[in-house]
């Protein structure tokens, strides 16, 4: 930028004051992001350091060093099974807050079906649901990704459901006067003030749900499935004691959770941008 | 009823409002109140906590409907009423939405009624004028005091222009310096659009300040004591917080306040 100023023949070169670009940000940054760094990096230090004092046996605890030049080598495998694996979870999640928010809508708009549907859908929650994960292999074919997809549904839509109700539900009574006085119709109500009141309910579900899901996808895949799939891996190397490449692929699924955390994170910055919660940050 | 020009804008005839159900103890809020209030008229609702004013302008709202009688709202029930967008309400809480800037807050009446997008902007630009918040259109609600949050409700319930601004305890959570410097606010509104006002308080300065006609209210059961005409010049101002006649109205006002507690004998005493 500033050459380019330079560049204008017969003008002194202009001073400007460095705008808050990519450098300022970065230390901004890093100055934000230091400590968790220092925590994460101090982690695998000691990590290493113990497997090499203890003398830990590979096949207890791999070095991390280990671990990652496994990551590197099993790449071209585990990453599209990652993808699959992917595509189960985000499958699952969609269809599940999808049916979630829409029996969500209704519970909250019929209170009768709140009141048939509630003891059924706790019982539902109550269950282990990734002990159906046979049962539906069963159902959709053993490696039909629906059938990870609808046990991942089933454990993300209790909570999108209940605190979607709550958000729908728990509205300011001074908030709704206000639109009794201006005769508002119902879907006025709905579309004014209580969906944008359970939007940040949602989120918070949408989170929880979204770290569900991957767990979900991953652990019906040790029932058996197909063979690009994570979990599948994941099982058969730590069967074959192949512990570094199990462990690389944890790694690919804890970056599957943070990437469902960031996405969901991010649609909430552009969704609510008013939001509390995001009230210091915008500064 | 024959429409004339003095035909009250509001007549409450007779309403009497209980609450409680079933076999429980009945709760009688409003005991046959009659009141009319004509256009243009800043009526102050004054009296204890238990008095039952907020219920009486609720009633006026058709936010809750009587036991018995009937409110009518230019000389329609007051259910039609509402349906007609008659009402402009301010509550003790400014209930503004969040996720709404202030221009839309302002707006929000006016896309509810459908107002096409020029109007609804034009009018909310007016309506900020009004209340001098002219350079927060775009800020959001929980960047505001909460005197300016206030102003904001007022600006909304003014912003279709309905025939009446009914009131509760508007200024109720602010503090006394704002609360006065609010009053004037008003006062100036008022006079500058003229609408009918109700107005719920349980301050007797406030009342006398803002009122042409102060009604106040006893409570156990909830009914009209008697109603104060405030004659005090208008435009109001500073001048008027210092005018004997207003502290004349004032003591006038408690005097009332004070004969109804101890008139029936005790009958609060031990409640």
């Amino acid at each position: 930028m500033s050459q380019r100023l330079n560049a204008v023949p017969g003008l002194e070169p202009v001073a400007l004051p460095a705008p808050a670009g990519w450098g300022a940000r970065f230390s901004a940054g890093l100055r934000r992001y230091l400590p968790a760094l220092v925590v994460f990096v101090a982690f695998l230090v000691l990590w290493e350091a113990a497997v090499a004092i203890f003398k830990i046996e590979g096949f207890i605890l791999p070095r991390p060093s280990v671990i990652a030049a496994t990551f590197i080598e099993e790449l071209p495998i585990i990453i599209p099974a990652g993808l699959f694996t992917l595509r189960e979870a985000g499958g699952g999640f969609l269809i599940g807050c999808s049916l979630a928010v829409l029996m969500a809508l209704a519970t909250a708009r019929w209170t009768i079906l709140s009141e048939g549907f509630m003891p059924f859908a706790i019982m539902v929650n109550a269950t282990p649901i990734v002990a159906l994960a046979p049962i539906m292999n069963n159902w959709f074919g053993i490696t039909n990704p629906m059938a990870k997809m609808s046990i991942v549904a089933i454990l993300v839509f209790f909570p999108v459901m209940i605190n979607t109700v709550r958000g729908l539900t728990l509205v300011d009574s001074g908030a709704l006067e206000l639109l009794r006085s201006y005769a508002a119709g119902e879907f006025t109500v709905l579309a004014q003030l209580r969906l944008p009141n359970a939007l940040p309910f949602m989120f918070s579900a949408f989170k929880v749900a979204g770290a569900l899901s991957v767990i979900g996808a991953i652990v019906s895949e040790y029932f058996g499935g197909s063979r690009a799939a994570l979990g599948i891996y994941i099982s058969q190397q730590a069967a074959l004691f192949h512990f570094a490449e199990a462990w690389a692929a944890i790694i690919v699924a804890c970056g599957m959770g943070l990437a469902f955390y960031i996405v969901i994170l991010l649609a909430e910055r552009w969704l609510m941008p008013w939001h509390a919660s995001q009230r210091a940050a915008d500064d | 009823m024959s429409v004339s020009a003095s035909a009250p804008v509001i007549a409450i005839q007779g309403v009497s409002k209980a609450f409680g159900h079933g076999s429980g103890p009945r709760v009688v809020a409003l005991e046959n109140i009659n009141l009319d209030i004509v256009a243009g008229e800043f009526v102050a609702l004054l009296g204890p906590s238990g008095c039952g004013k907020s219920t009486l302008l609720r009633l006026i709202g058709d936010l809750t409907t009587p036991t018995s009688g009937q409110v009518l709202v230019n000389g329609k029930p007051a259910p039609q009423a509402r349906r007609d967008r008659d009402y402009g309400m301010v509550f003790q809480q400014a209930t503004l939405y969040d996720w709404r800037s202030v221009s839309q807050n302002v707006q929000l009446p006016l896309e509810i009624m459908r107002y096409p997008r020029a109007q609804r902007e034009a009018r909310a630009r007016e309506m900020l004028q009004l209340v001098k918040l002219t350079d927060f259109a775009n800020t959001y609600p929980w960047q505001l005091s909460g005197g300016m949050q206030q102003r904001v409700a007022i600006a909304r319930a003014l912003s279709f222009a309905p025939s009446l601004l009914l009131m509760d305890e508007p200024f109720g959570a602010l503090d006394e310096m704002t609360r006065e410097h609010m009053q004037l606010e008003l006062l100036n509104i008022w006079g500058q659009t003229r609408t009918t006002v109700v107005f719920v308080t349980h301050s007797i300065p406030e009342a006398v300040f803002l009122a042409s006609r102060v009604v106040v209210m006893s409570a156990r059961p909830g009914r009209v004591a008697g109603i104060i005409d405030v004659d005090l010049p208008r435009p109001r101002g500073f001048d008027t917080r210092e005018d004997p006649r207003f502290f004349q109205k004032i003591t006038e006002v408690r005097e009332l306040l004070r004969h109804e507690e101890t008139g029936p004998a005790g009958a609060g005493a031990t409640a």
